[in-house]
């Protein structure tokens, strides 16, 4: 038997400050695949915030920290295709001119996984123990589905879960309009946007609307909540892991 | 065209509330979207021949001067003229003395960003020349005295109602009963209307989608027709076009022609394609005395060589527009120049400077569907973020978002004071939050929760909760 895969946890701050239940279902959900998982404590935030704001100095710091707590692991899982996309596809270019960490960035950013497709494609989970019944829709949130490519993997795991049955929605693989900084510095561009989305999930019937970001979840929610709608909104680990006792993202409607 | 830039946000703000544009908007993505997928579906070698295409630009872009030159030999050759504008107020001299010379009246135009970007037809007019647009999009705005919200499909913040209305404001001479329901019939009316302005025109005006080295030609594409018209009924052809649109030989551009239509509008390839070479020949049955191209730099050439080169690539198929989601929302003017969408973002701070243009690039999500689509594979995305970059270096932001970020950045260096700041914020906001569990307005969000509610946290972070559980498990252990 090949030894068992060290994965260092990238909690992602929104899930640190927002959601710990995702963190614990992420968690589960890696040890249920064999892995053993450990959490740094020097860990915050992976600079996506300053990068995409132009302030590539502190980015590069933040890579640097992230770099020197998590290289060590065998692979990096985060439960974001934000974080991953970051970590994965802009460190190397980030710290392209440090020659202490331009090497370094490279096999780093190799390591990193978003959790779907972590599991998915790396542990290769086919059957996960979870039941729960739901009507679910999925929404794709970009750095997932354009920065990382990823598509089917959540959806394959979704299908493995007893009870859940999905219903995709129109324009799925559409922006909700969270952006980051950009719902703070265009917060009516970014409200117009979501609601496009709260209606083309309204529109499936589903009782529950998952993804893998929790920026594109929260952003969601709050527009659904707003509208008086009720489809409970769960990060995609939650469903996966089974873990749906807690109170929905938001609170119940 | 009159600069709106700096005033986006008030801009996107009156677009937002516009139910007539937001009307419009909604059928940009039915219209564009799945036609160009299907075309890329279509046809197994699209992806290759966008790599193609990138090759293409990039080695003409690398070689621009020696293309140029080798461009103006062949026009001269063939017996047109080559004109080098360096900006807007030297290209719109040009066309004036040219059309002066001729004496021209009315000058008939098809299709061309070029000319906005120049301002051409307020020039022309103020100097009692009358510009007449052909593209039928073109016309009916031209009718409203607005501007072009997207490049290739000028009129498409306006609903069919308002063209019927102001066809019948505009046409008055003809009879007021006339039924103009059908789409069709406003396609014809303006025909008719277009035609006799053809005859007469003293000059034709175009923009050009690409200019072939080798052969010293301009190549044109229209659904319409109206450029062929325009450039042969004209006694002078005047094609307007900036630097990048060199491309070394016909079947460069041939190639580049697979991708354009099929990203554009999902055809195959436009219903007209014209290539043109020199004035009428002593063989020729038809076409111009006089060919002129005036070549545009405003402040392509300065692009060259940073890192906004590859934006020079770009063939104006409007599919990054097309697909970007703010687009969809605010539509093509509140970009306030002349090219709106992704490709604006990127190319407006370069042409008429950052300063003014700031919003622009910040405005994205960077949901990267823009790059996705491009057939020139122009990482728009990570262009935006380097004028992000420079506004930074600049303190061109707002100031409560630098001071935000940089607190933001401070604390998350030092993971310790973050850990400290984090476990304090998180249960205070869930303990304020009640049992809601969410806030519908909260002081220093308030931009999210106009429109919505703000989920708030848990309770304690994760990291509190994770170390508590580990010490209890230690302690459960010993
Ligand atoms: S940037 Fe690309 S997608 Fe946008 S108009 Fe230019 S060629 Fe088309």
């Amino acid at each position: 038997m090949t030894a068992r895969l060290r994965v260092g946890l990238f909690v992602t701050c929104l899930v640190d400050l927002f959601r710990p239940s995702v963190g614990f279902a992420t968690v589960k959900l890696l040890e249920d695949a064999g892995c053993v998982v450990e959490v740094p404590e020097a860990q915050t935030c992976c600079g996506q915030p300053a990068l995409n704001s132009g302030d590539r100095s502190d980015a590069a710091a933040l890579a640097r920290q992230v770099i020197d707590v998590f290289e060590n692991y065998d692979y990096v899982v985060a439960p974001s295709g934000s974080c991953a996309a970051t970590m994965r596809n802009d460190y190397p270019s980030l710290l392209e001119d440090d020659p202490a960490y331009a090497a370094r960035a490279v096999t780093f950013s190799a390591k990193v996984f978003e959790l779907t497709s972590f599991l998915a494609d790396i542990c290769r989970v086919t059957h996960l123990e979870a039941r729960v019944e739901a009507n679910v829709t999925y929404h794709d949130s970009c750095s997932s589905l354009r920065g990382l490519g990823i598509r089917a993997a959540p959806r394959r795991l979704l299908s493995s879960v007893e009870g859940v049955t999905l219903t995709e929605m129109p324009e799925t693989e559409v922006c909700c309009g969270f952006g980051g900084t950009f719902c703070v510095k265009y917060p009516d561009i970014s409200n117009a946007m979501v609601a496009k989305k709260a209606a083309n999930a309204k529109a499936t019937g589903a009782r529950m609307l998952l993804s893998g970001d929790l920026g594109c979840l929260m952003n969601i929610d709050g527009k659904l909540k707003r509208d008086g709608v009720d489809i409970e909104v769960r990060h995609v680990a939650e469903v996966l892991a089974g873990m749906v006792d807690t109170p929905p993202i938001g609170g119940k409607s | 065209m009159h600069l709106t830039s700096p005033s986006f946000k008030e801009n996107s703000a009156r677009a937002l509330a516009d139910a007539p544009l937001q009307r419009a908007l909604a059928k940009v993505p039915l219209g564009f979207i799945d036609k160009r997928r299907a075309a890329a579906d279509a046809l197994p070698e699209f992806e290759a021949l966008r790599d193609k295409a990138v090759e293409i630009k990039n080695h003409a872009l690398k070689h621009l001067d020696l293309y140029l030159e080798a461009f103006a030999e062949k026009v001269e050759a063939a017996g047109g003229t080559v004109h080098w504008a360096a900006d807007a107020e030297a290209a719109r001299a040009i066309v004036l003395d040219l059309a002066r010379k001729r004496g021209a009246k009315s000058v008939t135009k098809s299709k061309s960003m070029i000319s906005e970007e120049i301002e051409l037809n307020d020039f022309l007019e103020q100097n009692g020349i009358q510009p007449v647009e052909t593209d039928l999009g073109e016309y009916i705005i031209q009718l409203r005295h607005e501007h072009p919200s997207h490049i290739i499909a000028p009129a498409i913040h306006v609903n069919r109602d308002q063209v019927e209305a102001d066809f019948r404001r505009a046409h008055a001479d003809l009879d007021p009963q006339r039924d103009l329901s059908d789409p069709r019939s406003l396609l014809a009316e303006a025909r008719q209307v277009l035609r006799r302005r053809y005859g007469e025109a003293d000059m034709g005006i175009t923009g050009a989608n690409f200019l072939v080295a080798e052969t010293g030609s301009a190549v044109i594409v229209t659904n319409e027709g109206n450029a062929d018209l325009t450039q042969l009924l004209g006694k002078c052809h005047v094609v307007i076009a900036s630097i990048e649109k060199i491309v070394p030989t016909l079947e460069d551009a041939s190639q580049l022609l697979r991708v354009l239509a099929r990203s554009a509008t999902g055809q195959d390839m436009s219903v007209y394609t014209t290539v043109v070479t020199g004035p009428k020949r002593a063989e020729d049955l038809d076409g111009p005395e006089e060919f002129h191209v005036v070549l545009l730099d405003n402040g392509r050439s300065a692009m060259l060589g940073t890192e906004f080169e590859e934006a020079l690539r770009c063939i104006r198929c409007g599919a990054c527009m097309n697909h970007c989601p703010v687009y969809q929302t605010i539509g093509g003017h509140a970009y306030g120049w002349v090219y709106p969408g992704p490709i604006g973002a990127v190319l407006t701070p370069s042409l008429i400077g950052v300063e003014d243009a700031a919003h622009l690039p910040n405005a994205s999500t960077f949901c990267g569907r823009c790059e996705e689509v491009c057939p020139v594979r122009i990482p728009l995305p990570k262009l935006m973020r380097h004028w992000r970059e420079r506004e930074f270096e600049r303190h061109l932001q707002p100031a409560p978002m630098r001071w935000g970020l940089g607190l933001w950045a401070f604390a998350a260096r030092r993971p310790a004071l973050y850990r400290w700041g984090t476990s304090l914020v998180a249960p205070l906001l869930s303990r304020m939050a009640g049992k809601k569990q969410r806030f519908s307005s909260l002081p220093l969000a308030g931009g999210w929760t106009k429109g919505r509610d703000l989920p708030a946290p848990e309770g304690k972070t994760f990291m509190q909760q994770w170390a508590e559980r580990r010490s209890a498990a230690g302690k459960a252990k010993a």
